[in-house]
């Protein structure tokens, strides 16, 4: 099942599979994300108090606190134009976390999603030193109430994890729920190699970003209207 | 010399009868284990660990040996944890044998409907 077909060549949402149980993730996939920033709404908070209460990070007050997903505010200085954006893990082709991490504990799975092995992190933040969006955080604190399929602990580094356990069942990330939700619909989730999923076909009709492509990391995630 | 072996073989009898210290468990839900109890006491440690490099790094799901699944099972009705107390499922036996386990620094030790109660329960293990 690719989709609903709504109009020759576009589909309305694709009917997302569910891996099946015993099968690895495959690099013939590779998940990213399409955000169209002309509808993303700048006082809306929706998609980052989704993300913290999906995978239990308490939401971020302080520079220490961790923090996942953040709502980034621009402004061109030539126009005066504002938008706003969500800011995420970009799921690097070529993540700079992973080349650093002494431990292998940042590593890219076959699909793209770029995770942290918290078996093998052993908190040196060097990965976050590397990253040039900042999107990993510390733990300082202990987690003392684990409320998610999400493990999170004290003394590892975490981020974004493109809602890998929603995904693998067939699910969108709570984020992009999140913003559907709330009428923007402005994250597109999905496969970019899968010739009949919607942000395949809408990557190939709009002009997108990637943020510090010069950096040639190769950023699953693109945004519109930058 | 019979006599010698004797008192050898009673003194070394006890450790054959029931150990009376091991803990009494709180198995929870119990029911029949994904395998037999007494693989599963000797290998745990070794099926957890090679299955979390599966589901993690390779993203294989529904694996046999899932922690989750393990805590779904045996946390304890009264607490619905399986730490909290020595009568419970992981932290009696490895309060025993006095074997860390920081599996629940990041996971949890709850099955999914009991998760929003908070109990500092992990830090007993500390």
């Amino acid at each position: 099942m690719a989709g609903l077909a709504i109009a020759p060549g576009l589909t309305l949402f694709d009917f997302a599979q569910a891996r099946p149980a015993g099968e690895p993730a495959s690099s013939a996939v590779r998940w990213g994300m399409l955000i169209d920033t002309t509808k993303c709404e700048s006082g809306c908070n929706d998609c980052v108090t989704a993300c913290s209460k999906e995978n239990g990070w308490p939401e971020a007050k302080t520079a220490t606190d961790a923090q996942w997903i953040r709502k980034v505010e621009l402004k061109d200085m030539r126009t005066g134009r504002q938008t706003s954006l969500p800011m995420t893990c970009q799921h690097c082709a070529e993540p700079p976390c992973v080349e650093v991490c002494p431990t292998n504990a940042s590593f890219k799975r076959a699909d793209g999603i770029v995770l942290v092995d918290k078996h093998r992190c052993i908190g040196c933040r060097y990965c976050m030193m590397a990253c040039p969006y900042k999107a990993r955080s510390f733990v300082h604190e202990p987690v003392l109430d684990h409320d998610s399929d999400m493990p999170r602990g004290q003394g590892t580094v975490e981020s974004c994890t493109l809602c890998v356990h929603r995904v693998d069942k067939g699910e969108q990330p709570a984020c992009v729920e999140a913003c559907a939700k709330a009428g923007h619909r402005a994250i597109l989730f999905g496969d970019l190699n899968d010739p009949n999923s919607e942000i395949y076909l809408r990557i190939r009709s709009v002009t997108s970003t990637q943020l510090r492509a010069d950096l040639g990391l190769n950023p699953g995630i693109a945004f519109v209207g930058l | 010399m019979k006599t010698i072996l004797l008192i050898l073989l009673l003194a070394v009898a006890p450790a054959w009868a029931a150990d009376s210290l091991a803990p009494k468990l709180d198995i929870g839900k119990g029911g029949q284990c994904v395998d037999d109890p007494k693989f599963m006491r000797t290998n745990h440690m070794k099926l957890i660990v090679h299955q979390r490099d599966e589901t993690m790094r390779k993203g294989i799901r529904g694996g046999k040996y899932s922690l989750a699944n393990c805590v779904e099972c045996h946390a304890s009705k009264v607490n619905h944890s399986v730490l909290g107390s020595n009568q419970n499922f992981c932290q009696g036996c490895h309060a025993y044998a006095a074997v860390k386990i920081d599996c629940f620094e990041c996971h949890s030790s709850k099955p999914r409907e009991f998760r929003k109660a908070s109990v500092l329960a992990a830090k007993d293990m500390k």
